[in-house]
């Protein structure tokens, strides 16, 4: 019963979820690209994010999370600028795998810490536009589902126009293609590396209000979206910019899609399809430099 | 896993020694036999994990159960002995559920109490079947549970069985009196053994009331988008849609339906894991005339309404899992009154002869048949302006339910 207009409707979904991937892939991306390690406290501090998104909204502030979207961004980027400046500098003495080490505990710390501060129940955010539904050919679309889309696009132009246009966005691609040569050109390595991370950390501030007027966030709701975006990163080309930003919007259609025709349960295999097919045709990835 | 004495201070040996030497009572030998000792109770929860709200809700039932067993005396029958928590964490994971089964077994537990997830509690059983140890299945709806012959498994609440039974006389019986708007239904449920064994059953018996099951759609834990379902169930137009899954994407398929106005003769779940207080306080709109068939309290009951007020007065929410942990907590410590030790084989026997009663839940006496109470029941549940009304059956119903659902604009 697959009809074209409900395969549009469909494909349309799942390009808006892509734009949600998107954003917490090039966080992950760039961190990578430049301190050459996995973040894995990412999934940990996107839902750190969406409790930061959640209790601004909450009276007596009650913050809607478009609102609260630069003062959520700047917010997630000093936290993670802080993290590297206290903790990931601080403790890894220059070795990637004590880097690994710091981001994997930070992450327990993290869960554990919202587990026993907000417990672990379900909280939600009610904004009276997330139930408008906007009429795109035959797919009628959520507005706040539109809404992230639009926004997650817009702040990867941003970002892309801070990495190429900007002397800051020059010294982080310098770091992370030579970090030893950067140092010899007078660049602060450690500062771009701190603001690198700061700069990972704010996507996820993006991506927690964007999200927010549509899902939930409990203590493991992150987790649920840092896995595709290692698999977005990986399918990418690891570092790659825009490589988690098309490799997002292909695993956001390839999701919806082979949901629709497999169903939602059989259709997750089409992820793991759709990554070790690209591995194979182009093995660092679709955007990634061979090696 | 840890150790907490909840309510009264422990009596160690050494204490207890020094107090008697100290009152020149050594020539009474038989007041050491009498020393107040404790019951170790393992309690096997998923407080960490993507169900970890609701093991932690467990907790809460349970140590508002032995606070109130020990300040009452303890176990009067073993000389006023008190009960021990020993806490486990699931994870929400079926193999860590299995080695706190372990661990607790070395730590010397009398009886094991869990395990809110079906799968979990399967394997947690099993394991504590081969040490002989009685395991009470507080929250689980899986009747492979209780289906497996083994002795030392006892379930206070009905499973998914008489559930999914209860619920379809008491739909069936909804829909005539509304004069049978919903003629189809779409059952969309969790890929697990709690969905899709309460889903199938549904699927089975809709038909005898009258409604044609369209579609069983199911899906993964945790998932991250209903879209696509959404989109499945605008499509199908189905009058119906129940709905068996966890608390998150119960949740989560309620507000994305709400939010993208498809219109239902009614919202139906069976067991659904994310219909409580919380949704209907946070999501009033979204909650609207939803209905489900699941444990609750009865509202008719003072106990019952104190037990609430205590444990919303501590911080909690009244959800079903606080009163079905602390009955389980309740009918051990009464099997433990009447076997008058910790004795595996007495202890088990005491379980499956239970008579137990209590009136926080509208079931009447205990009565285990291969180790499950028949003697318990659920209800329908309607939510109504912001609260939880029971809707059926009449004998303990707050309110009148509004069904068909009125529709979005």
């Amino acid at each position: 019963m697959l009809t074209p207009e409900i395969l549009v409707a469909g494909l349309v979904n799942g390009l808006m979820a892509g734009g949600i991937y998107v954003l917490v892939a090039v966080g992950l991306t760039l961190i990578y690209g430049v301190l050459h390690i996995i973040n894995f406290a990412h999934g940990s501090l996107l839902m750190l994010a969406m409790y930061a998104v959640f209790f601004l909204w909450r009276k007596p502030l009650g913050l809607d999370p478009y609102i609260a979207l630069p003062l959520v961004i700047a917010g997630a980027f000093a936290f993670g600028y802080l993290v590297y400046r206290a903790l990931i500098g601080h403790f890894s003495h220059g070795k990637d795998e004590n880097i690994l080490l710091i981001t994997l505990g930070l992450s327990i710390i993290i869960d554990n810490a919202t587990l026993f501060f907000f417990t672990g129940d379900t909280q939600t955010i009610e904004v009276t536009y997330a139930g408008r539904m906007i009429s795109l050919g035959p797919a009628l679309v959520p507005l706040g589902k539109l809404v992230s889309f639009a926004g997650a696009l817009l702040l990867c132009l941003l970002l892309g126009l801070f990495m190429t246009r900007t002397d800051m966005g020059k010294a982080i691609r310098a770091v992370a293609k030579e970090r030893q040569g950067a140092r010899l050109v007078g660049i602060d390595v450690e500062g771009v590396m701190a603001i690198s991370y700061g700069i990972g950390i704010a996507c996820l501030g993006a991506a927690a209000c964007l999200l927010m007027p549509t899902f939930y966030v409990s203590p493991s709701s992150g987790h649920a979206f840092v896995l595709i975006a290692f698999t977005i990163v990986v399918l990418g080309g690891m570092g790659s910019f825009k490589g988690a930003f098309f490799g997002g919007l292909i695993i956001g259609i390839v999701e919806s899609a082979c949901g629709l025709w497999l169903g939602e349960q059989l259709g997750q295999i089409g992820i793991p399809l759709v990554f070790i097919l690209i591995l194979l045709l182009r093995p660092s990835g679709l955007f990634g430099a061979a090696r | 896993m840890s150790h907490i004495v909840i309510g009264r201070r422990a009596i160690t040996r050494r204490r207890f020694v020094a107090g008697t030497m100290a009152a020149g009572s050594l020539a009474f030998p038989a007041i050491l036999r009498a020393q107040a000792k404790t019951v170790k109770v393992g309690l096997i929860h998923p407080v960490t994990g993507f169900v970890a709200y609701n093991g932690q809700q467990s907790r809460v039932g349970a140590a508002m159960a032995i606070e109130d067993v020990n300040k009452a005396g303890g176990i009067k029958a073993m000389g006023g002995a008190t009960l021990e928590a020993v806490l486990g964490d699931s994870q929400s994971k079926v193999e860590v559920g299995v080695s706190e089964v372990e661990k607790m077994n070395e730590a010397g537990v009398a009886a094991y109490i869990g395990c809110f997830q079906s799968p979990v509690g399967i394997a947690a059983s099993q394991a504590a079947a081969k040490y002989n140890t009685p395991f009470i299945i507080d929250v689980g709806a899986s009747d492979l549970i209780v289906n497996r012959g083994l002795k030392n498994v006892f379930r206070l609440k009905p499973g998914f069985g008489k559930c999914a039974e209860d619920a379809i006389i008491a739909l069936g019986e909804i829909n005539k009196a509304a004069g049978a708007p919903a003629k189809s239904a779409v059952l969309v449920h969790e890929s697990g053994e709690f969905g899709t064994g309460t889903a199938k059953l549904l699927a089975g018996k809709l038909p005898s009331i009258g409604i044609e099951v369209k579609e069983l759609i199911p899906h993964d834990n945790p998932t991250r988008n209903m879209d696509n379902i959404a989109l499945r169930i605008r499509a199908i137009q189905p009058d119906i849609l129940t709905m068996s899954n966890y608390g998150n994407e119960y949740t989560l398929l309620a507000r994305t339906l709400h939010q993208q106005k498809v219109n239902l003769v009614g919202m139906f779940s069976v067991l659904g894991g994310g219909f409580n207080y919380k949704l209907v306080k946070d999501l009033p709109d979204v909650a609207e005339n939803m209905m489900d068939y699941n444990h609750w309290f009865n509202p008719k009951s003072s106990n019952a309404q104190g037990l609430k007020r205590r444990v919303e007065a501590a911080g909690s929410l009244f959800t079903f899992e606080v009163y079905l942990t602390y009955n389980s907590v309740m009918l051990l410590a009464d099997a433990l009154e009447r076997a008058k030790t910790t004795d595996k084989d007495k202890l088990i026997e005491a379980l499956a002869t239970s008579t137990w009663s209590t009136d926080i839940v509208p079931y009447g006496p205990t009565k285990f048949v291969n180790g499950q109470n028949e003697g318990g029941r659920a209800a329908a549940l309607q939510a109504q302006k912001g609260d939880i009304q029971v809707v059926y059956p009449a004998a303990f119903a707050s309110a009148s339910v509004v069904f068909p659902k009125p529709k979005y604009n």
